[in-house]
């Protein structure tokens, strides 16, 4: 190739393309990721969350990075600067409206992406690193939503950060030491404001986009699963491309940028008209200055972490240690990561699953949605106990699927995949 | 040269190289991680804090920060303070044997105080650090944060964040979230009730 530089099929010449191609696999690349990267050909709606993640992923970037431009991490200034950016910025309530409404269509976006995997079997063999790497994702979602929930220093953010830095200090002997060394004070305060503000816009972002780099690539190694669960790959023609497959783009890029348009619709509706979206999306005792005199009379998260949160207020304290909560709401995130090798299916898609993994599924999706509504209202009457039992039922489909995967019944799978298309 | 490659000596190396190397990151890493430790600034600004209680009527609460954090010091009645060995039966650890006080606070017993007239305790819940409100009434139809605190209620603090109750010397009732006491703080109790909270002897006075 080097010797003859003028042979490569992609350079007509001397053109341009030609020219960087000698020097940079730009060609080749677009090649394989893109143009002959060939994906099933019956994705349906549900398909449709990556994508849209990488696009509300971009507008977290480009709405952050402007914010920054305007946004003091100080615990003096950082709640007036918010205020500043609100009312004084040219068009700045539409860039902290784009992010606030940003964090919440994430992690719709991210909750609908993994409950596809559900459906259709994504997660399992061949995919399990395309799968550990979402969960990190999903993970270090969680750290930058909560940071930057922090940074506009209202008084739901003062006593949001002081309920999760606690967290920590159920960790046995060292929680003490731990909580102060993460606030960087012997409270929250400016110190743990900026370091939380150094975290949300460089060290996390950066991470997050690595992974969601390596999320591509082992999806592309490996190729795409679809809502029948088989593999395309097995029946190929002439030219070694799948029977079932059609290339990423133009098929796909179309198909998503009709997606991306129906959700940029609603998304700029919650913006324009809901911003606030009940409180759910901002909430209004976040409208007040942090005090750290004087807790909220009733502290929720932000509806993305309700699910979790309920799940630690459902565990009381036994032992004279409170870390049974922290440690049933680690679990219920890091059991996700041993979905692949949980799930004992022979089939992947629910399409051909038997009736038990749908009455789970069933089951697991209406206790989440249940623990996310506990976890918005106080801690009395039923609700404390309708958590508990909607964690137990949240754990069931985790730990019993080895179980309840094997013994359930299966329909014949077809060797090509189905579609009306 | 030979070109036989001695395998096992360039396997020594490589272990030795990245040894080496996986001890000078550790190194590397101390100061990075001991930047986030309190600065010699917030050390500074944590110093103990006067308060004069003679000002507070009986009954009434003050909240003053210390270390950023709210501290209350409550003035009891005197039947509140008669009565506080009475519900040792509904508390997690009525004796404080689990949770964080001074040693010279033991003493006291249900009070928990140097003085049974003035509680003072650090304003934060332990469950996850929110700050208790005081609901000092002993009734049954009390509300505080749109909970009532039912028929037994003696008295004493509610937690609004996860619905934790303690009595009014701050220890906790049974099957609460909060699984300890509230901390009672190093303080001292001068003879003008002065209490300066941060310090286990009073500062001599001038």
């Amino acid at each position: 190739m080097a010797a003859a530089p003028e042979s490569a099929d992609s350079s007509k010449g001397g053109s341009l393309i030609g020219w960087i191609d000698q020097r940079f696999p730009l060609t080749k690349l677009w090649r394989e990721q893109v143009s002959e990267y060939y994906a099933p050909k019956n994705f349906n709606f549900w398909y449709y969350f990556g994508v849209l993640s990488l696009v509300v992923l971009v507008n977290q970037l480009v709405t952050g990075i402007f914010l920054t431009m305007n946004y003091k991490p100080s615990s003096a200034e950082a709640f007036s600067s918010v205020e500043y950016i609100m009312r004084d910025v040219d068009w700045g309530w539409l860039i902290r409206y784009m992010h606030s409404t940003g964090a919440s269509a994430f992690f719709i976006g991210i909750y609908l992406h993994m409950f596809r995997a559900l459906l259709y079997g994504s997660h399992r063999k061949p995919r399990e690193l395309i799968w550990i790497f979402g969960c990190l994702i999903f993970l270090l979602l969680m750290a930058e939503g909560f940071m930057g929930y922090v940074l506009p220093w209202g008084n739901m953010s003062y006593w949001g950060a002081q309920v999760i830095v606690s967290l920590f200090s159920s960790v046995p002997y060292i929680g003490g030491a731990l909580v102060e060394w993460i606030r960087g004070d012997y409270y929250i305060a400016d110190a743990t404001l900026n370091r939380f503000f150094a975290l949300h816009v460089a060290a996390l972002p950066l991470a997050l986009i690595f992974l969601v780099i390596a999320h591509l690539m082992a999806l592309h190694e490996v190729g795409s699963n679809n809502p029948d669960g088989i593999e395309i790959k097995k029946h190929k023609d002439a030219q070694g491309h799948p029977l079932d497959g059609i290339p990423f783009h133009p098929y796909y890029t179309v198909k998503d940028l009709v997606g991306v348009a129906g959700f940029l619709l609603l998304f700029c509706g919650v913006i324009f008209f809901a911003p606030t979206f009940g409180g759910l999306f901002l909430e209004s005792p976040n409208f007040e200055p942090a005090n750290a005199l004087q807790t909220p009379p009733h502290i929720a998260p932000v509806w993305y972490f309700t699910p979790f949160y309920a799940m630690l207020r459902a565990v009381p304290s036994f032992a004279g240690t409170q870390v049974w909560g922290v440690l049933v709401m680690g679990a219920a995130v890091m059991v996700l990561f041993f979905l692949p090798w949980l799930d004992r299916s022979p089939v992947l898609s629910i399409r051909y699953r038997g009736p038990i993994y749908k009455v789970m599924l069933t089951i697991f999706v209406l206790s989440f949605i249940c623990l996310g509504v506990c976890g918005l209202k106080p801690p009395s009457g039923i609700y404390p106990m309708l958590a508990r039992v909607c964690t137990v039922l949240y754990f069931a489909f985790f730990l019993l699927m080895p179980w309840y995967t094997k013994f359930d019944s299966v329909k014949p799978v077809p060797e090509r995949v189905t579609g009306h298309a | 040269m030979s070109d036989q490659v001695d395998h096992s000596r360039r396997r020594l190396l490589t272990a030795a190289t990245v040894g080496t190397g996986a001890i000078g990151v550790a190194f590397a890493a101390v100061p990075f991680l001991a930047s986030w430790l309190p600065s010699a600034r917030a050390k500074a600004l944590g110093a103990p804090v006067e308060v004069d209680a003679s000002k507070l009527e009986a009954g009434q609460m003050l909240k003053v920060v210390w270390r950023g954090q709210p501290v209350f010091v409550v003035r009891r009645v005197k039947s509140v303070i008669d009565q506080l060995g009475g519900h040792d039966a509904m508390l997690a650890d009525p004796a404080s044997d689990d949770s964080i006080q001074p040693d010279y606070i033991k003493a006291s017993g249900a009070a928990r105080a140097r003085n049974p007239e003035y509680w003072v305790g650090l304003a934060v819940c332990t469950h996850l650090g929110c700050s208790p409100l005081g609901a000092f009434d002993a009734n049954n139809s009390f509300q505080v944060a749109g909970v009532d605190l039912g028929q037994n209620w003696p008295g004493g603090f509610y937690c609004p964040c996860h619905g934790s109750k303690y009595d009014i010397s701050g220890r906790v009732f049974k099957s609460m979230p909060a699984p300890k006491n509230l901390t009672v703080p190093p303080y001292a109790l001068a003879a003008n009730e002065r209490i300066t909270i941060g310090v286990d002897d009073a500062p001599k006075t001038v």
